[in-house]
């Protein structure tokens, strides 16, 4: 017999008899629910009073499986000879969960912080097309969304807690300035491609047509910034010859719930 | 009481420990096994730690279909649970608890015992071949082998108790057991031990049945009750073989406290001899074929017959 085998026994015995002397490693799942991590993906939540319809959600969804349908309601005027407003109202807000990949895109890409990852995850069914979840469910998982989650210390503060601490806007003109500067700025920044790709297209399309078919990889030439010279230096050289010359202007401006009916 | 009265409780009782006791073995079994490697076993059918699995076990078995295979020796397919079962009820019919406590008093009684053992695998083997399946008759073929192979180490160590007690009677040899038969017969119960485990195809020796290679070995074919006889017979097989090692070579009811609780000490003796069986089957890997059959001609069975030389010559010596 070859060396080593009457040691190699012995460790075995001793191995397993170590193991009989601890805790086990079961999760006695049902009985005990388990210890969650923080930020466990478990069911997406929703918030029906922050949602606007804006289907960004739904659009980004890489499976589509968030399906929104809303209508517009005119709102009184709340002082007399003022103007009636719209707004939208939620009509269905499901999601399948037969199809979610839990990537968590719908609960980033949402401005109105409507959607939650909920660490609730006990929703499995006997038929798959149970798993369409409506509103009034997503919304009851709510309630199971954990705070957030401390941060670190010697972080920055969040957002809303930095801009509470800040004075008031009425309290100085030069702090209301500093203030007011970064959200004047950010739509005159935005607003710039934006207004600029809708008024670009007609202007090189009947001259460049031919250009974009035979360059539609290549990387702009000085020709072709030369040929607009308004634009920002960024952002449009690439606009005219990545997008195909029919397709609409990808801007967030133009979404409205109506037009984008369910698949 | 009459005879025939007393016969019938004797039986009822042999028949309810052979039911009971091999039910004890396999949940210990089940939950030992399970915290050696760190899982908690059954902890859900009867309430407390899962007690009563083997009895929702039995409960499904009887449920479930008893399919003989189309091809099959029907008869000897058929017969082949209840000839490896009821050699084990046999044999603990005649294994004393102690020298009061023993359902039959038989003068030979260790020769019984073995002989009939060797009867239990021949349902195994009878199994194998009527199952008209390749993998069942290959199991077979290895239990038969295996048999053959340890059936004379583990007489020849019995042996060696036998001429150091002067009888051939288990209560007798039990009664002549002391202490210093501990390190006297040492060699003797090692090789008892190692060939009782093979005996019954437990591991490291379930060759027989060896999942990985030939599914379930004889077993393969069965289902629903006869599927679980032989299940039975296995744990059957711990209880008897586990006893008669307490007795002959650990001294059965000898132990401190009252002469009355003897049977107690024979029980718990018994009881540590299963548990070190299962502790060896968590432990140890199934052994080759091949080195089945060498450990048993190549090492057991010199061993043994050096035992019987020192028994022999130890017996000379202080007679």
């Amino acid at each position: 017999m070859a060396d080593g085998i009457l040691p190699g026994l012995v460790k075995g015995m001793a191995t397993t008899a170590r193991s009989l002397t601890r805790h086990a490693h079961t999760a006695e799942y049902p009985d005990v629910s388990p210890a969650l991590p923080s930020r466990s993906r478990g069911v997406i939540a929703l918030t029906e009073e922050n949602c606007t319809s804006c289907m960004l959600c739904a659009r980004e969804c890489p499976d589509w499986c968030i399906y929104i349908d809303s209508h517009k309601e005119e709102v009184a005027p709340t002082t007399p000879g003022g103007r009636a407003r719209q707004r939208n109202v939620l009509d269905r807000f499901a999601i399948d969960f037969s199809l979610c990949m839990y990537c968590g895109i719908c609960i980033e890409v949402c401005p109105f912080d409507a959607l939650h990852w909920s660490p609730e995850f006990e929703y499995a069914e006997l038929d798959i097309r149970d798993l369409l979840h409506e509103k009034d469910r997503l919304g009851a998982w709510m309630a199971t969304v954990p705070p957030p989650v401390a941060l670190d210390p010697g972080s920055a503060e969040p957002a809303e807690v930095a801009a509470a601490a800040k004075p008031a806007r009425g309290a100085g003109a030069t702090a209301g300035a500093a203030t007011a500067r970064p959200a004047r700025v950010r739509p005159a920044r935005a607003a710039a491609p934006a207004a600029a790709t809708p008024a670009d297209p007609p202007a090189p399309d009947p001259s460049h047509a031919q250009e974009t078919k035979t360059l539609p990889v290549t990387p702009p030439t000085s020709e072709q910034t030369q040929v607009l010279p308004t634009t920002p230096p960024s952002p449009p050289p690439a606009t005219p010859t990545g997008t195909p010359p029919g397709t609409p202007p990808a801007t967030p401006t133009t979404t409205s719930p109506e037009q984008e009916g369910r698949e | 009481m009459s005879p025939w009265l007393e016969a019938v409780v004797r039986a009822v009782a042999v028949l309810a420990a052979f039911l009971t006791l091999p039910l004890l073995i396999g949940q210990t079994e089940h939950k030992v096994m399970a915290h050696m490697q760190g899982r908690l076993g059954p902890m859900y059918a009867g309430g407390f730690h899962g007690w009563a699995q083997l009895v929702a076990d039995g409960v499904k078995f009887v449920q479930k279909e008893d399919i003989v295979p189309a091809r099959a020796d029907r008869w000897v397919f058929r017969l082949a649970p209840a000839v490896a079962l009821i050699p084990y009820l046999v044999a603990l019919s005649v294994i004393p608890l102690s020298p009061t406590i023993v359902a039959a008093t038989v003068d030979a009684s260790v020769l019984l015992v073995l002989a009939v053992i060797g009867v239990g695998i021949i349902g195994t083997l009878m199994a194998g071949w009527a199952s008209a399946n390749k993998y069942s008759l290959l199991g077979g073929m290895r239990a038969a082998a295996q048999l053959v192979s340890y059936e004379l180490p583990m007489v020849l160590s019995v042996a060696s108790v036998a001429l150091a007690a002067g009888t051939l009677s288990i209560i007798g040899i039990a009664e002549a057991w002391s202490p210093w038969w501990l390190l006297w017969q040492a060699p003797g119960a090692f090789v008892f031990l190692v060939a009782a485990l093979a005996e019954l195809q437990r591991p490291p020796f379930d060759m027989p049945v060896a999942d990985s290679e030939i599914v379930f070995g004889p077993y393969t074919e069965y289902s629903g009750l006869r599927f679980a006889f032989f299940l039975l017979a296995e744990y059957a097989g711990i209880v008897v073989m586990s006893l008669l090692f307490a007795v002959l070579f650990l001294g059965g009811w000898a132990g401190p406290l009252e002469p009355w609780l003897g049977w107690v000490w024979t029980l718990l003796k018994g009881f540590a001899v299963a548990v070190l069986m299962i502790w060896l089957r968590v432990s140890w890997p199934r052994m080759r074929e091949d080195q089945l059959q060498r450990l048993a001609w190549v090492w057991l069975v010199p061993i043994a017959l050096l035992q019987l030389a020192l028994t022999a010559v130890g017996v000379v010596m202080t007679a």
